[in-house]
């Protein structure tokens, strides 16, 4: 297998990424590269297997935990949109979306 | 008057511990004194920042603590932490532009539970950007300097942390560990680290790159001052999702259990001098095959006959999966970190653009200039190995596949107790070698990746030095929740050699 510059552009697109001319050229010779080394997975002979997902799972049933549906966080509302780009009246602001 | 503290940069916690006991001096100097050793050796670019008057506060309510008797073994010494773990206080950068601005409204339950202790915060330790690297050479804010050479590199992605504490800019320092990020730089950089089993330390406050693999661990001169770091930082978190409930395993203090892990089970040959008798170490040979450097396998070796003396014997593994790991990994982890990063999109936090046309144009700018070359690059590998038509063949075969390597560890664990080998196939390389090469510098990670796959605790301990006069680090494999043994294990070690206590000449 091997990708075409219209797969990075796919790709960049699917990752919300822009890139430049001269990045997919790299990107597309790096990937293929990566790609030739993960290909050895392809040989694996993985029939019946459960895919792993949470490593402890080998030894002990895991699943995920559900917490009471209660109120636990206080308003935070201030102290969490310092970082904001761009707020008015603790609203994010973002360009318009709807004309 | 000014006391003379000049050694004290590369003493362990407990000789730190003693110290402030003896009021041979207070939280407040020692605070003073590692700020001014990370100020005054800002060229190695370890510290991404620092604050006096924060470190110098914290250090004062130590002292207050002591003052009151109401301290832990770590009440009064100095961290710092790499800078993926969040701070309310110190800017969180993850070393990436996307958060060159980034204060968390919240702390890291790593760095609370750490504070909790009484431990004083240095500041924020450089790093590959969002941990993704083997070199530190992927930080946004410039590569680490080796302390052993200043041309090479520390290691990655803890680089800034190993880097910190071989030069005694920082006793101890936090690091997180994806695919080797706390052991591989342990080992070049000379210094002892532990990545603990997957779920025990809380992953809360740790800025994300692939969630089922992220684990924090500690990076110190030794494994007694690991135990003690260790013991503070473990505990369930419930807000962490994968957190591991708490095991009677950690009830006692793994730190407590040192000299005492092996005496649990009845060994008729145990002896002062063989305080490790009838423990079995696997060596799985395929850690030694094609790639290693021969220097490495000799340090190896040698740190193998010194468990011997300590009365181990040597067991011959194999973990057959071994070079799997690698593409396993490399699927993996770019697929959770595409998601993970997703999360960067110059609306509630992070890089904004200057300059768009609309929402799509703002998003798609502000990630192009926020992240750097090899973030794109894992994060299109990715969207690529999630998207439609390629999940199964990629994501989910490789899922399996690491099924498989997990369970090659659990057939080796029933022919022993711990596995060894060597952390990484050579020593820290030059400044620029690698970097133009993605997949050289993955082959890199080839030792490290199949414990993090696995979820398996690992650890480095500095066995030796090749002939450019680089560390070496010996590695460490155990089973989950095998952490004190393992320690244990490494303490002996370290009673009987000294490699642990040897610094950098430019830092001594």
């Amino acid at each position: 297998m091997s990708l075409i510059s219209d797969d990075i552009h796919r790709l960049a697109k699917l990752a919300r990424i822009d890139i430049t001319p001269a990045e997919t050229a790299r990107m597309l010779k790096e990937l293929n590269n990566i790609f030739s080394m993960v290909e050895t997975l392809q040989a694996v002979d993985t029939a019946g297997l459960e895919p792993l997902c949470h490593p402890i799972a080998i030894v002990q049933k895991m699943q995920l935990r559900l917490r009471a549906d209660v109120v636990t966080e206080v308003e935070h509302r201030e102290a969490n949109m310092v970082n904001a780009p761009q707020q008015e009246n603790g609203l994010f602001l973002v360009p318009k979306v709807l004309e | 008057m000014t006391r003379d503290f000049s050694s004290l940069h590369h003493q362990s916690l407990t000789q730190l511990r003693a110290a402030l006991d003896t009021k041979k001096i207070s939280a407040l100097e020692l605070a003073e004194y590692f700020l001014v050793r990370a100020e005054t050796n800002t060229d190695l670019n370890a510290f991404l920042h620092i604050d006096r008057d924060l470190t110098l506060a914290e250090a004062r309510a130590a002292d207050a603590q002591i003052a009151s008797g109401n301290i832990t073994a770590l009440t009064g010494i100095p961290i710092a932490h790499k800078d993926i773990f969040v701070t309310q206080q110190w800017r969180t950068t993850a070393g990436s532009r996307m958060l060159e601005n980034y204060v968390s409204p919240f702390d890291a339950t790593v760095v609370e539970k750490l504070k909790t202790a009484g431990m004083v915060c240095l500041g924020k330790l450089n790093c590959d950007e969002f941990a993704m690297g083997s070199s530190n050479e992927n930080s946004a804010f410039g590569a680490v300097k080796n302390p052993w050479d200043r041309s090479r590199i520390p290691g990655g992605s803890s680089g800034g942390s190993a880097a910190a504490v071989a030069a005694g800019l920082a006793p101890a320092a936090t690091g997180t560990d994806t695919g080797g990020s706390l052991r591989q730089p342990a080992a070049m950089c000379g210094i002892t680290a532990i990545k603990p089993t997957y779920g025990t330390v809380s992953r809360y406050g740790m800025v994300a790159f692939a969630s089922s693999l992220d684990q924090g661990g500690p990076m110190a001169k030794s494994a007694e001052d690991c135990a003690l770091l260790l013991d503070a930082m473990i505990g369930f978190d419930a807000k962490d999702s994968t957190s591991v409930a708490t095991l009677d395993k950690y009830k006692t203090p793994i730190s407590a259990r040192l000299l005492t892990a092996f005496a649990l089970t009845s060994r008729a040959d145990a002896s002062v001098s063989r305080p490790l008798a009838g423990v079995r170490i696997g060596v799985p040979q395929e850690f030694f095959g094609e790639g290693l450097s021969s220097e490495i396998a000799q340090a190896v070796d040698a740190a193998l006959a010194e468990f011997e003396k300590l009365g181990a014997v040597r067991v011959e593994i194999s973990l057959p999966r071994t070079s799997l790991s690698i593409p396993v990994y490399y699927v993996i982890a770019p697929a959770e970190a595409s998601s993970n990063l997703s999360r960067f999109d110059g609306v509630r936090y992070g890089h904004r653009a200057a300059e768009y046309k609309n929402l799509a144009d703002m998003i798609g700018k502000s990630r192009a200039e926020g992240l750097g070359a090899e973030v794109k690059r894992r994060i299109l590998v990715g969207a690529y190995v999630l998207s439609h038509g390629y999940y199964d063949a990629y994501y989910l075969q490789a899922q399996k596949v690491r099924r498989l390597i997990s369970q090659d560890f659990q057939e080796a664990f029933k022919k022993c107790d711990f596995i060894m080998g060597p952390v990484a196939p050579t020593t820290a390389w030059k400044m620029g070698e690698k970097s133009n090469d993605p997949v050289a510098m993955y082959l890199e990670d080839i030792y490290t990746l199949g414990v993090s796959l696995a979820g398996l605790p690992g650890m480095s301990v500095p066995c030796g030095f090749g002939h450019n006069g680089m560390p070496i680090g010996l590695q460490i494999m155990g089973n989950y929740f095998e952490e004190a043994r393992m320690l244990a294990a490494a303490h002996q070690y370290q009673l009987a050699t000294d490699w642990h206590t040897r610094s950098p000449e430019a830092f001594q």
